[in-house]
């Protein structure tokens, strides 16, 4: 079962800057454990834009679909085999990133 | 006939909860189990009264459940790889019978997972371990049955997606786990201990009952489990005042003018053996939780056939232990209440005062400062602390109690 595990940083208090050894060290031992599939930090959300051709014309907008406080920092896609196993490790990865983790299974 | 609606009211009691654990466990989805195993008992009623009641009713409901489960499968097709792929996870193979391993064990775990919200656990365990219908669950939480139909159909629908696990936690996370099953149990039981709401009886004696039924069973299923002993004996200590607790007039009755003969005396003696078993395990070692210590609490109170024979150093040690384990403001409000008997309540009222900032807006605060300020003579104050109690109290008995006590001061 795959699950997307969301970064989740606060604008207004945001987490530590110094976590990126930390975090390697956390995604090595997600490959030698066999749960990673996908890892990825980014780019603030000012750096996104949205782009919406339902309609005749492309429209494209600055910024995110969505402003608010908390935004999505980083993603992870994990390998696990149930939910327990899931929660486990993004509690691991909570303190980690010193942010709080979102995880969603895939459908 | 009686006999055999009876014996299926029985069956239901019993059963139930069997059923749908081990309906879950072989088709890895609590919405088959549950739907196949209502129909079965749909059935039992259609059938017992004219074929009679079968000599083992369970292996007959079992059976008849899992029948109307593949039947269901054949329906709407499911056989095929996607089910199979979508059955929940368990260890398999399974543990040696004995220790743990019941499917029921598996049932509530699951049920009462820390990834649904608090509200859904209890909502669920009720359906599924405790086998009450969905009108029966909506009605005892005032809310539409509709509201609750979807909330335990989104909780089944997140179990399946996220493959929330069938089984019993593995040694490292079962403390916290069961912890957390008791909190279910015991969110249950304290709503119908004291229930909310203007249009509820003060007390909701399905819920307290239906809450001891299933820490019974969990008793059952994990007999050394001290929390677990614990808690069933505060609930049994508890439940054993309930009649005594509201008087004729539909008002809450204090501990101190209670009716102690009226107090149901098995329960009693049940909740004893229990404190007992587990002052023992204390003695040889075992650091007692809160459940257990809040019990010990209760057998204190339960121990004295009058009031005034209360042993409150007794209760005060107790308190000054739990304090130690968990120090939230509630507890310490309770503490004082102890500490109001042995040093007077002025030396208690301070300790409450000091309690202001995080529980003004809990009205057993306000109840107990205006206890004790009526019992200094400061009437004045002693009453505007009635206003506020009657304000938040969320118990109709209680208010009750509450407003003549305050009128009585005017």
């Amino acid at each position: 079962m795959q699950y997307l595990v969301s970064v989740i940083d606060d604008k207004s208090n945001p987490g530590s800057t110094d976590r990126r050894p930390a975090i390697s060290a956390f995604n090595e031992r997600l490959i030698a454990e066999g749960y990673w599939v996908f890892a990825g930090g980014l780019a603030d959300t000012d750096a996104a834009t949205v782009i919406d051709n339902r309609g005749e014309q492309a429209v494209f907008s600055d910024g995110p679909f969505v402003e608010s406080k908390e935004y999505l920092a980083g993603v992870w896609v994990w390998e696990a085999p149930d939910l327990d196993v899931a929660l486990k490790l993004a509690a691991e990865a909570s303190k980690v990133c010193d942010r709080k983790i979102e995880v969603r299974p895939f459908q | 006939m009686s006999d055999v609606r009876e014996a299926i009211a029985r069956a239901h009691h019993d059963e139930w909860a069997r059923v749908i654990a081990s309906l879950t466990r072989r088709f890895g989805d609590l919405d088959i189990a549950e739907e196949a195993a209502a129909e079965a008992f749909a059935a039992a009623v259609e059938r017992w009264p004219a074929d009679g009641v079968p000599p083992n009713p369970g292996a007959w409901l079992t059976t008849t459940a899992n029948r109307k489960a593949i039947d269901r499968i054949r329906r709407e097709n499911k056989r095929d790889d996607k089910h199979k792929e979508a059955r929940m996870v368990y260890d398999d193979p399974p543990e040696p019978v004995g220790a743990i391993d019941d499917d029921r064990l598996r049932l509530i775990f699951t049920c009462c997972h820390p990834a649904l919200a608090m509200q859904t656990r209890v909502a669920l365990t009720l359906r599924m371990v405790g086998g009450l219908t969905v009108p029966e669950i909506a009605r005892a939480y005032l809310v539409a049955e509709s509201a609750m139909g979807q909330r335990i159909t989104r909780a089944k629908a997140k179990i399946k997606a996220a493959r929330i696990p069938y089984r019993v936690p593995s040694a490292e996370d079962l403390p916290a786990r069961v912890s957390g099953v008791l909190a279910v149990l015991y969110l249950v039981f304290n709503e119908g201990y004291l229930a909310t709401g203007p249009d509820t009886d003060p007390l909701r004696p399905d819920l307290t009952i239906e809450a001891i039924r299933l820490t019974r069973l969990i008793r059952a299923l994990m007999p050394g489990d001290g929390e677990v002993a614990g808690l069933l004996a505060l609930m049994l200590l508890t439940e054993a005042r309930r009649t005594a607790r509201v008087s004729a007039g539909g008002e809450l009755v204090p501990p101190t003018e209670q009716n102690r003969g009226a107090w149901d005396t098995g329960l009693i003696a049940e909740g004893h053996r229990l404190v007992r078993e587990r002052l023992a395990a204390a003695a040889a070692g075992v650091a007692p939780g809160r459940y257990q210590i809040l019990a010990a609490i209760n057998a204190v109170h339960t121990s004295a056939r009058d009031i005034r024979d209360t042993d409150w150093s007794q209760v005060l040690a107790l308190y000054d232990q739990l304090v130690r384990l968990d120090s939230s403001p509630i507890i310490a409000l309770n503490r004082a209440v102890a500490v109001a008997e042995l040093d007077g309540p002025q030396v208690a009222l301070a300790a409450v005062d000091r309690l202001e900032d995080t529980l003004t807006g809990y009205h057993a605060y306000h109840a107990t400062r205006a206890d004790l300020l009526r019992r200094l003579g400061q009437s004045r104050q002693a009453c505007a602390a009635y206003d506020k109690a009657i304000e938040l109290a969320g118990n109709t008995a209680e208010t009750a109690y509450l407003t003549r006590r305050r009128d009585q001061l005017r």
